[in-house]
């Protein structure tokens, strides 16, 4: 059984929030809850309300995309040291994707409402969340890229 | 440039061999071994060296071995995508071709000793690497850390999957597999291949590394820009070169890449020695 650390202190062994000084970390933190999902367990689903997001701590959770008439398709893997969701910071601020977890995982979720009033109030701690959230875009969206261009094809006669 | 017909070295010539045995490895794949058909001694070759196969009458192409270099046969897997491999895809166990070789200078096997070794494969790329995972894990003790990172379109296009089943059940060894989409059966990664890498940073010491790459040329560039970033300098980072050649032996000229020819000076490059003409995007 796990000893319960205080989420302070949880936020402070995960990579998104590493160089993170310590005053505007307890701020977040208190924003922060744990969570546990079983395997087959939805972190979320597509349409729901984006209210919050997730660092995982153990685990591993697949990205699906739901298409009618087609079977669920898994676009990414997220483990451990990774962010689930980043829909909480933009209006409509719904899930654009389902998050299933394919292990038990642990996570911590920071509610999304209460982080973005943070973010309001105090905007250093604003710009330290959004400078750890644009890398990951950025590296998602780059790998977005290069699964469209599905460079492991059979190659196709130049017209 | 001009070639004396009687200079030409014995490597123009094709050597005929026969196949024993085709494997089905995917819809479009597939692998042979091989033996000499004329009684003469089999092929010595260096990981990541080729050759070219000829079939009478319709042409020649340069495929990489995908065996083992101690092994009894000469292996090729190859992926049916135009004339020439559609062909080759259509013979049987018994039937003969021709072929010349080896060519090239492959993967850095021995030079990489006492390093951290990346093996960065995507899609067909682990063919032309699978020699040189054989020679390092053969002489496993000469080397640091070894990573194999293979990346594939589906978990239905990973290629040699009993054998990187059977390399990840080794305690010696990390292999990891990522594939660009997947159905929900499926228990492992989906993503591209740098972000493999991002997550097993921990594993090797970046400025004694030795990364071996192979894939389409888009992964390459992804690949070669995250180790660069993870810290692996470019004379460290090797890519192997599979663009389009005809006479194997830097005499025509086809391949060409500025004062580089991929035949003789590679297929296998220092990535610092071919970055300048790396984004080529024409030979
Ligand atoms: C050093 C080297 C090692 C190689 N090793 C292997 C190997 O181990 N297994 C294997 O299956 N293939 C390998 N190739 C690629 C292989 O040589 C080509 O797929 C083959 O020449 C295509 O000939 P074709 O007549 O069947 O197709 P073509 O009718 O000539 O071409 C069909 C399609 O394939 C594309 N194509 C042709 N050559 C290449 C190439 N080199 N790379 C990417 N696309 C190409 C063409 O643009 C076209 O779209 C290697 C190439 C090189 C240069």
């Amino acid at each position: 059984m796990e000893t319960l650390k205080p989420i302070d202190e949880l936020l402070d062994e995960h990579p998104f929030f590493a160089g993170m000084e310590d005053g505007p970390r307890k701020f977040i933190a208190g924003c922060g809850r744990n969570e546990v999902f079983h395997a087959g367990d939805y972190l979320f689903r597509e349409g729901d309300p984006a209210d919050r997001f997730f660092l995982i701590r153990h685990g591993s959770v697949a990205l699906e995309l739901h298409v009618p008439g087609r079977e669920p398709l898994v676009v990414d893997t997220l483990q451990s040291g990774e962010i689930a969701g980043w829909s909480w910071l933009l209006p409509p601020h719904k899930w654009a994707n389902d998050a299933r977890a394919t292990t038990l995982v642990r996570a911590i979720s920071l509610d999304g409402t209460c982080l973005r009033g943070k973010c309001e109030e105090d905007h250093s701690v604003g710009y330290e969340v959004f400078k750890r959230f644009i890398p990951v875009i950025a590296g998602r969206l780059s790998a977005v890229r290069m699964q469209l261009m599905d460079v492991y094809g059979t190659p196709q006669k130049k017209r | 440039m001009e070639a004396n017909a009687q200079e030409l070295p014995a490597t123009m010539l094709p050597r005929p061999f026969r196949i024993t045995r085709v494997r089905r490895e995917l819809s479009d794949v597939f692998t042979w071994e091989l033996e000499p058909a004329d009684g003469g001694a089999p092929l010595t070759y260096a990981p990541g060296q080729f050759n070219m196969l000829y079939l009478d009458g319709i042409g020649e192409v340069p495929i990489s071995i995908s065996g083992d270099p101690t092994g009894e046969w000469l292996v090729h897997t190859i992926r049916a995508v135009g004339a020439v491999t559609d062909l080759l895809q259509k013979l049987r166990k018994g039937d003969e071709i021709g072929l010349r070789g080896p060519f090239g200078v492959g993967w850095p096997v021995v030079e990489a000793e006492g390093s951290d070794v990346l093996i960065v494969a995507g899609g067909l790329g682990l063919a032309p690497l699978r020699p040189a995972i054989y020679h390092v894990l053969a002489n496993r003790a000469r080397y640091g850390s070894v990573g194999i990172y293979y990346g594939a379109r589906t978990p239905a296009d990973l290629l040699f999957r009993k054998e990187l089943e059977r390399w990840r059940g080794r305690f010696d060894l990390y292999v990891e597999a990522t594939v660009d989409a997947a159905d929900t059966t499926w228990a492992g990664r989906v993503g591209v291949v740098p972000k493999l890498i991002d997550r097993q940073v921990h594993r090797f010491d970046p400025e004694s590394s030795v990364a071996l790459i192979c894939g389409p040329e888009v992964m390459m560039r992804f690949t070669v820009a995250k180790l660069r970033e993870c810290g692996v300098p470019d004379a460290q980072q090797y890519v192997s070169m599979e663009r389009n050649m005809h006479c194997a032996v830097g005499l025509c000229g086809h391949c060409q890449l500025g004062p580089e020819f991929i035949c003789k000076d590679g297929p296998v490059f220092p990535f610092d020695r071919i970055a300048p003409v790396f984004h080529a995007r024409e030979l």
